[in-house]
């Protein structure tokens, strides 16, 4: 696909952690039976309005603040209509012309370098509900309302993204602001954090954009990248092969790893947009957003760059550290209460990127800290620093803290995980190991030095791991002198 | 009947014979029952009358009165409720085969207001469906009749509501007006109806015609008992954000101040030979009488006011075809039988959707398609601009603007369902103000010369100032004596 | 200004209604005499105007507080529904 140039702009659907709907009272959250969570508003009824959520403006006016938007002091909801099962009213409220942000844009790196992505515009609406299907056995659908009427933020961003590593980036810079600024979980799965992508092909060189597809349908970064590879593919043998390109939705079928045209919504694309009359224009007084402004907390790319800054940390650990708002106010509690300098810090981030986030994705969703408090992680450290736990025990104490929580030094005592450093009780292991090994001991004084890694081994082996690895190199050392 | 006449007293005269315990509410409930029933075969002003629960709410009505726990001046009063609010557990159709068997789940806010007031609601009343039309011709389940000729519309499309009260089934009744729904019937069948300001009566529970347009408002014998009614509904309700959050003023209180004083604007653009002769009499002597009473008649100009009912058919109708989207067939209301997505929707709402809201489904999404938004949408939206304009200028030399509501008498029935256009044109004189969004009522200004049918008298006022407006229909209402009651019903 | 009857099919269409080819021509004409009526519109010098799309004037906006308040028992929501699987709406089969 040579001669090729990808050409990206992403539309992101964010839910709102708010706790009612956009319009009515109904809970947001998800997992209840089939139409528990809904009320003559949300299922549409004749006769009912709508009554904005406070929150999800005051959200909006956040996010757009973090992203460097111009927060607009009036904004207007519209109506989109079109007729589906899962549309109530036949018209889904939402904004068009006059969104509350306009502009903005997220950064982040890419290969090392430093990359920005302009935004649209960012705007309020409410998500629809749910079809379900085969829900009898003619194979008719079911209709649940559940999720209509939970507030969304819609992110657009302009086509200014040119490879599909620069689109998950992306994604993953923006769903880090959000769940920092606790306006949404950041769960592509569960599709409160759903991407549609705009993709284009034009040849290298040109400045004129191609006919665009829409793209359906991706809840995980894996098939976001299927996807937007099959379509590239897609649309460069077309063109190369003398065709034009449709402008249509697609949408990705994730068992095949293909897009394909969604025609049954492509009858109707006349949405007859109008300024909803049920809503007043929504105006956000400027003393509002200077109150947002100064409540800003901070965001994850600022804050990684203070830890490489003031920490040392190397720019992985720190970004792997701030993608995630609690991971990084839990390193920064655990560095208190260890009192520490850039050392601790280093220790501390090796961690939680290493033991903690295997214990994590073991355990699959919660907490990614589990039971582990930031004081029980600074124990720890304190226990390798005093040479009382060594790798292995570090392994262990962490593991159970993780699980059941608690105390480390109590954990290590009740576990007998301290590692042994007294030299006499040292080098009577080693004596053993000296004389159950002639042949190595030989060796290893006539030259062979790599042989005391396996000298050392056989010693820890005869202490039940439990011997302090500096005590044991140094008295075996001492006892074979010079190889 | 304990109280022989009860019937053709007002729903002030009611309220104080309650209180003076010479009749009970379930008396007066049973009497205006069987008043429907004697009348309405004939009228067809009701759709539904709920006799059980009206007489159950009478009776609780009695015991709280002796207690000495009247709710309020409505405590009591058997009235009657357009059937485009949703009434919980009492079907809502809005004169449409779509909403055919549908229970609402809950009350519309008014409805709320009332029953927390102690009204009693005898039932549902006729009226065009989805309130599009101005004879009650429209209406899904037959029309409703005028009680002054049951050859003649009542007008539309509160038609039920204004009948009902004219006919003395019911003390007072709530209707919408979008284009000049109240005030149309009202005029036709000789009483009073008020269209208060936009955002003044809650809309929620109201089932939507035009959003920025649909107003409720009361419909009774008299200024003061559409004063009582009004003040029982109006006020914020926070399920409605468009409806305003200012205080709600007595609206009793000062209602006989009589005219002396006030500036009337006469608009020139409503006395252009638009109306027919005798209705153009008695609105200028209704003027007269104004001037007699003290009040000053002012030359005021609504140069924009011709454009109203153009823009009116299109904004209304857009906002229809969007607020008519919900009847789908998938959570309530009709389904026609289908095997496909595609089926559902076309036959559902082929059946069960009448001409005129198609037509105006038709209109509206034409109006807001892709292509044509500018130049009919918005376009029309801006002329409401300048038609708000034309008052605002208007009311910086006058308190009220004055004309004719209709331009006729009540029409046959049958005689403009052919042309909508025509149908359309009933409304030209009501339509500005709901552009405008200004307050605007009917009142009797009595007979018409030949056909002894009755006439009113349009009254607009500023914005939220119903009080004015209440004050000086009042004061024509007293100078012209009590209004004759119909009397092709008996 | 003459709606064609490829007009009003889309149009209908787009607000799914099924019409008869009776009610087609019947709306082509009536549509028309409407939309020539409503022409005169066009005389007016719009440019520079607002629209009144909101007939409430400006004011502060009367936001909801995002508080639970009680929905609907399931029973209740899905009393007026016409067809319904388990606690679902039914509707014919969803193609997508
Ligand atoms: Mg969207
Ligand atoms: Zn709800």
């Amino acid at each position: 696909m040579s001669g090729w140039q990808l050409v990206i702009g992403l539309e992101v659907h964010a839910q709102l952690l708010t706790r009612s709907k956009i319009f009515c009272g109904c809970p947001t959250t998800f997992g209840a039976e089939p139409n528990a969570h809904v009320c003559p508003v949300c299922l549409g009824m004749p006769g009912v309005l709508p009554a904005l959520n406070r929150q999800v403006v005051e959200f909006a006016v956040r996010t757009g603040l973090a992203l460097g938007c111009a927060i607009q002091e009036k904004s207007v909801f519209a109506r989109k209509n079109y007729f589906y099962p899962d549309l109530p009213k036949g018209y889904q409220v939402s904004q068009y012309e006059l969104p509350i942000c306009q502009g903005g844009e997220v950064e982040f790196a890419l290969d090392g370098a430093e990359r920005r992505v302009r935004l649209t515009r960012i705007h309020m609406e409410e998500d629809a509900g749910k079809n379900l299907h085969g829900v009898a056995a003619d194979g008719s659908s079911g209709v649940d309302l559940n999720r209509a009427g939970v507030p969304l933020l819609e992110i657009v961003s302009e086509p200014d993204i040119r490879s599909i590593d620069e689109a998950v980036e992306y994604l993953k810079a923006l769903r880090a602001v959000l769940m920092y600024l606790g306006v949404n979980d950041g769960n592509l799965e569960e599709g409160s954090f759903r991407c549609d992508a705009n993709v284009s092909v034009m040849p290298v060189g040109s400045t004129v954009l191609g006919t665009r597809c829409e793209i359906k349908n991706m809840n995980s970064f894996r098939f976001l990248r299927q996807a937007i590879e099959y379509e590239m593919r897609r649309q460069v043998e077309i063109l190369e092969g003398g065709g034009k390109i449709v402008q249509e939705t697609r949408l990705f079928d994730p068992q095949r790893g293909e897009t394909r045209s969604m025609r049954s919504k492509e009858e109707a694309h006349d949405y007859r947009y109008f300024p909803e009359p049920d809503l007043p224009p929504v105006r956000v007084p400027a003393a509002w957003i200077e109150e947002a402004r100064r409540a800003l907390p901070e965001l994850p790319r600022a804050r990684a760059a203070r830890y490489q800054r003031d920490l040392g940390l190397s720019a992985y650990d720190a970004a792997v550290l701030t993608a995630d708002r609690r991971t990084a106010e839990f390193f920064d509690a655990a560095l208190v209460a260890r009192g520490g300098g850039a050392e601790a810090a280093k220790r501390i981030a090796n961690l939680i990127n290493g033991e903690v986030a295997r214990l994590a994705n073991e355990a699959g969703s919660g907490a990614p800290q589990g039971k582990l408090a930031p004081a029980a992680l600074a124990g720890v450290v304190r226990l390798v620093d005093e040479g009382v736990i060594g790798g292995p025990g570090v392994r262990q104490v962490i593991e159970e803290l993780f699980r059941e929580g608690g105390d480390p030094q109590a954990i290590v005592a009740a576990r007998g995980l301290a590692q042994v450093s007294d030299e006499s009780a040292v080098e009577a292991a080693a004596d053993a190991v000296i004389a159950a090994s002639p042949d190595e001991v030989a060796r290893y004084r006539a030259g062979n030095a790599k042989l005391l890694g396996f000298l050392v081994g056989q010693v820890m082996k005869g202490m039940k791991g439990k011997g302090n690895p500096a005590v044991v190199n140094a008295v075996l050392r001492r006892k074979l002198g010079s190889p | 009947m304990s109280l022989p006449g009860i019937l053709d007293r007002s729903l002030t005269d009611l309220s104080r014979a309650l209180e003076r315990r010479e009749v009970s509410s379930e008396e007066v409930t049973l009497a205006s029952l069987s008043r429907i029933e004697a009348t309405d075969g004939r009228l067809h002003a009701f759709l539904r009358v709920a006799p059980e629960r009206a007489v159950a709410d009478a009776r609780a009505a009695d015991a709280r009165r002796a207690r000495g726990e009247a709710r309020s001046r409505l405590d009591g009063i058997p009235i009657a409720l357009k059937d485009i609010f949703l009434t919980r557990g009492l079907e809502t159709t809005c004169g449409s085969r779509i909403l055919e068997g549908f229970v609402p789940p809950f009350d519309a806010t008014v409805v709320e207001r009332l029953a927390a007031a102690g009204a009693v609601v005898l039932g549902k009343l006729n009226m065009d469906e989805f309130a599009m039309g101005s004879s009650n011709e429209n209406s899904a389940f037959g029309p409703c009749r005028n009680p002054w000729d049951l050859e003649r519309t009542p007008g539309g499309s509160s038609g039920g509501s204004a009948a009902a009260v004219a006919a003395r089934q019911v003390f007072g009744a709530l209707g919408t007006d979008t284009g000049g729904s109240i005030r149309q019937p009202a005029s036709l069948c000789g009483v009073v109806g008020v269209k208060p300001t936009y955002g003044r009566v809650s809309r929620y529970g109201v089932v939507a015609f035009a959003s920025s347009l649909d107003q409720v408002g009361p419909i009774a014998r008299t200024v003061p008992d559409a004063a009582t009614l009004l003040g029982a509904v109006a006020g914020h309700d926070p399920r409605d954000q468009t409806s305003s959050t200012l205080p709600v003023p007595d609206y009793l209180e000062g209602l006989e101040g009589g005219a002396r004083g006030l500036r009337i604007g006469v608009p020139r653009e409503w006395f252009q030979g638009g109306s027919e002769a005798g209705v153009e009499r008695r609105v200028r002597e209704a003027l007269a009488a104004y001037e007699a009473m003290g009040a000053t008649l002012v030359d005021v100009e609504l140069p924009h006011a011709k454009y109203g009912v153009a823009a009116y058919y299109l904004v209304a109708p857009a906002e229809a075809s969007s607020n008519l989207a919900r009847y789908d067939g998938v959570r309530f209301g009709l389904r026609a039988p289908a095997r496909t997505l595609g089926e559902m929707y076309g036959e559902t709402r082929d059946r069960g959707f009448g001409a005129e809201p198609k037509r105006r489904i038709m209109l509206g999404t034409y109006a807001l398609s892709a292509g044509y938004y500018d130049a009919y949408y918005l376009r029309a939206q801006k002329v409401r601009t300048l038609v708000r304009r034309d008052f605002d200028r208007a009311f910086e030399r006058c308190d009220l603007v004055a004309g004719p509501v209709s331009p006729t008498v009540a029409f046959r029935l049958g005689e403009k369902v052919a042309d909508p256009l025509q149908m359309y044109l009933a409304d030209v004189f009501t339509i500005s103000c709901n552009l405008a969004a200004l307050p605007g009522l009917s009142v009797p200004a009595g007979l018409h010369p030949e056909s002894g049918l009755p006439i009113g008298l349009q009254l607009v006022g500023r914005p939220f100032d119903e009080a004015t407006m209440l004050r000086a229909a009042r004061a024509l209402e007293r100078e012209m004596g009590p209004a004759p009651a119909p009397g092709a019903i008996g | 200004m003459a709606l064609s009857l490829d007009e009003v099919r889309r149009i209908a269409a787009l607000a799914r209604l099924r019409l008869s080819p009776e009610e087609e021509t019947r709306l082509a004409g009536e549509l028309s005499a409407i939309l020539d009526y409503v022409r005169q519109l066009e005389e007016l010098d719009v440019s520079g105007v607002e629209p009144m799309t909101h007939a409430l004037a400006a004011g502060e906006t009367p936001f909801r507080e995002d508080v639970l308040l009680p929905c609907l028992p399931p029973e209740e929501a899905l009393a007026n529904a016409p067809a319904r699987a388990g606690s679902c709406f039914q509707v014919p089969r969803i193609l997508e």
